[in-house]
């Protein structure tokens, strides 16, 4: 390797932080509880600036009264036991020394779906967390691509960073999409967010990558309470990508973040979502809570945004992202595929909310549940009187794979202008031992049989992915789904 | 003449129900047999115990494929040693375009066989060609496996994978009905094209007249799970002048 390659390498490693995907190292753990006090220890800890706290501060007291009046919400096609909200903690700095010293060390079943992915050797110590010694080739990929944003005037940086280094950028924006009343989980994680992203293009500006592709290593490291803005100044064009396929285990059970996206004039949003957070045993023990609060706004006119998720873990998600077509002729769409198996349950589905003239939004739900997992979708579309001409289109297909499992499907279309139109189609199949014998008698094994037909359903979702990820999310699914015929 | 296929005793049924009473029957490389009976007589059961169909329970007896007994193996195992199914009534698996299914199936067989993947390209152009010419119609390639099939098409979609997995015993399930004369000679055509010493079939049918033209070896008359009658062509012959009822009253007698 060229020496000065070499140094670049060594010198980006060494400040590996700076991207800003992790908050500044500490030692310090919140003690267990949440009241003013640990509000303030948290914007202290950031050193945030005054109109941060009382942000967070206003944010707490409105959870506050959420809570003493019972507000949390059971509406869910979900059941879980209570949380006690007064037995987390909010506030751990993240783990700086790996936890493992070889691969050997981690969880032979995290191991097993890491080679079924065919994640590259480095990537996957680096992802479990075992101390790395060779040089990723993300990392020097991830060098080149980050002065080419900076020379663009594309911000990308944790949220803590921006606060400090854009505030005026984060104080236009912050809460604007999902205020911190919006519901129970959006108050709990404006009071007490951990980090998260900031994002920013200028105006006319194509972000020429796809944001946190090269980044899945830092982005796994996700927190219990995330925070994403991602602001898309007119003309400009962005796709981020969330999560990974790997699996990813969390001691914190409860997971609510919140997600802001703003399409200015003429601007465009990609959002992918890759969620594959552990599930839990076969009797539901232990896998995460994932409340998530995603919104965006198509706020100037011609502006687009799309939704792309595959929702392959966690225990119990609830989560509906959803847009705001406040833009004349904005146009908004959501593509979303989602496994429950073992005893997951997912409660998920999108808004579309139709405020300007001739918006659009497209819905495209793929449930697919299997074991004991029940799926729900539930959708809302609502177009508003001042919404001439607003289109919508949804299609809503689950698949049963065996017979203990369950899918529901919860629409609901509001149709206010008289001009506007709104279509729903929705269909139902299961997989039987008939159609994975015939696949048999063809030579094709149970599971290269699960991939084959799970894909064709989830097509037209998984098509809207990234490539390398399409690939990755095919074999995820049909990986999560092993075992489950039968 | 080498035995291809071996049934020895074979007892097997369905949810405790005793469905096949003992069957024997012997097919060597080369030939076709073909076997007949009445409505409910277990000709389908027979063919899904050979492809080991998971519902059904074998209570005695052996299957022997080139002398292993093959019972014990997965119904992809048994796809690998080149057994194949013509389904009786072919399952539709929407969303699975028909030529990345029978791509994914080839390459599958050959794996377990040691051999390289297919060329992506040749294979592309011999599905549609044979597809032209089983089904009618090219397009049907890029449609999920028999979506909006109709029964005849399904039917000939079956002739179709038989030609490109290329299998070493081919057991045919009622493979003529509901096709017309024209359709029916086809199909028969495909079978005599693929008939070579090393290969066998068991054609399980209603009807003469697919035999007609594809002329077997060998004929089995079933009846109540059990091998009643066994000849050459001519019994189909007799079968379809006289109906089983003489056929039944003989065996009785
Ligand atoms: N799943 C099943 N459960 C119970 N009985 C069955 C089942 N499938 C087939 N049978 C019975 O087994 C017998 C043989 O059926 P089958 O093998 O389909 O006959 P054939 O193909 O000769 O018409 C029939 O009496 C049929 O009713
Ligand atoms: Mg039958």
């Amino acid at each position: 390797m060229p020496e000065e390659v070499q140094k670049e390498i060594e010198e980006v490693l060494s400040r590996d932080y700076e991207w800003g995907f992790v908050a500044p190292i500490e030692e310090e753990v919140a003690p267990p509880g949440i009241n003013e006090d640990i509000i303030r220890y948290i914007s202290e800890k950031k050193e945030e600036p005054e109109w941060m706290l009382e942000w967070r501060l206003k944010a707490y007291r409105i959870w506050k009264s959420m809570w003493e009046r019972g507000e949390e919400p059971h509406w869910a096609y979900a059941h879980y036991p209570p949380i006690d909200y007064q037995s987390i903690s909010y506030y751990a700095a993240p783990k700086k020394r790996p936890k493992y010293g070889s691969l050997e060390e981690v969880d032979p079943e995290i191991r097993r779906m890491f080679e079924k992915l065919g994640i590259p050797l480095e990537e996957q110590k680096a992802l479990a967390g075992v101390a790395v010694d060779a040089v990723l080739d993300s990392v020097s990929v991830a060098t080149t691509y980050r002065k080419k944003l900076e020379e663009m005037g594309i911000i990308f940086m944790s949220i803590s960073e921006a606060i400090r280094e854009h505030p005026d950028l984060v104080k236009k924006y912050l809460g604007t999409v999902v205020p911190p009343g919006d519901n129970f989980f959006a108050a709990l994680n404006a009071a007490v967010f951990s980090d998260g992203t900031f994002v920013y293009v200028p105006p006319g500006v194509k972000c020429p990558i796809e944001l946190s592709t090269y980044f899945r290593i830092n982005a796994a490291r996700t927190g219990q309470f995330e925070r994403t803005l991602i602001v898309a100044d007119k003309n400009s064009y962005v796709s981020y990508l969330e999560g990974c396929t790997a699996p990813m285990r969390d001691e914190h059970q409860l997971h609510a973040a919140v997600v802001e996206l703003i399409a200015l004039d003429g601007a465009e949003i990609k959002y992918s979502t890759v969620q594959n957070w552990w599930t839990g045993d076969e009797e539901g023990r232990g896998g995460i809570y994932n409340f998530v609060t995603k919104r965006g706004l198509c706020a100037g006119k011609n502006s687009r945004i799309m939704w792309v998720q595959v929702e392959v873990g966690s225990v119990i998600t609830w989560k509906y992202p959803s847009t705001i077509l406040k833009g004349d002729n904005s146009v908004s769409e959501f593509y979303s595929v989602a496994i429950t198996n073992k005893r997951q349950q997912a409660d998920t589905g999108t808004k579309m909310i139709h405020i300007g003239k001739n918006t659009r939004s497209r819905i495209v739900s793929k449930g697919i549940s299997a074991g004991y997992g029940n799926n729900t979708y539930r959708g809302m579309v609502k177009i508003l009187p001042s919404a001439e001409n607003a289109r919508n289109y949804t299609q809503c297909d689950s698949m049963l794979i065996g017979n203990n499992c369950g899918a529901h499907t919860v629409p609901s279309i509001e149709v206010r202008n008289p001009t506007a139109v709104s279509e729903h189609e929705a269909t139902t199949s299961r997989i039987g031992e008939d159609i994975l014998f015939y696949c048999r008698q063809r030579g094709l094994d149970e599971e290269k049989a699960i991939e084959l037909i799970i894909s064709g359903f989830a097509k037209e979702v998984l098509r809207q992915l990234p490539m390398e990820f399409a690939v990755e999310a095919r074999k995820l699914l049909s990986i999560s789904l092993e075992g489950s015929v039968g | 003449m080498k035995p291809l296929v071996e049934i020895r005793n074979l007892r097997a049924g369905i949810d405790g129900k005793e469905i096949l009473k003992g069957i024997n029957l012997t097919i060597n490389s080369g030939e076709t047999h073909a076997i007949m009976g009445p409505n409910g007589s277990g000709k389908s059961t027979l063919a899904q115990v050979i492809a080991g169909h998971p519902a059904y329970e074998v209570y005695e007896g052996e299957v022997l494929f080139e002398g292993e007994n093959i019972l014990e193996l997965e119904p992809e195992e048994r796809a690998q040693k080149g057994i194949f199914l013509a389904f009786q009534a072919p399952v539709e698996i929407p969303g699975v375009p028909l030529l990345e299914f029978l791509k994914t199936a080839l390459n599958e067989l050959r794996e377990a066989r040691g051999q390289e993947p297919v060329d992506t390209m040749s294979f592309l152009s011999k599905t549609r060609e044979l597809a032209k010419e089983i089904i009618g119609k090219e397009e049907v390639i890029y449609r999920g496996v028999n979506e909006g099939f109709s029964g005849g098409e399904r039917k000939r979609n079956e002739i179709l994978q038989m030609r490109l997995l290329e299998p070493k015993f081919a057991v045919l399930d009622e493979i003529d009905s509901g096709l017309d004369i024209d359709a029916l000679k086809l199909v028969a055509k495909h079978i005599n094209e693929m008939r070579n010493p090393e290969r066998a079939f068991l054609l399980i049918t209603h009807y003469y007249r697919i035999l007609e033209h594809v002329k077997p070896e060998k004929v089995h008359i079933l009846y109540d799970g059990k091998i009643v009658r066994s000849g050459d062509y001519n019994l189909a012959l007799e079968v379809e002048e006289k109906g089983y009822d003489w056929l039944l009253e003989s065996v009785k007698a």
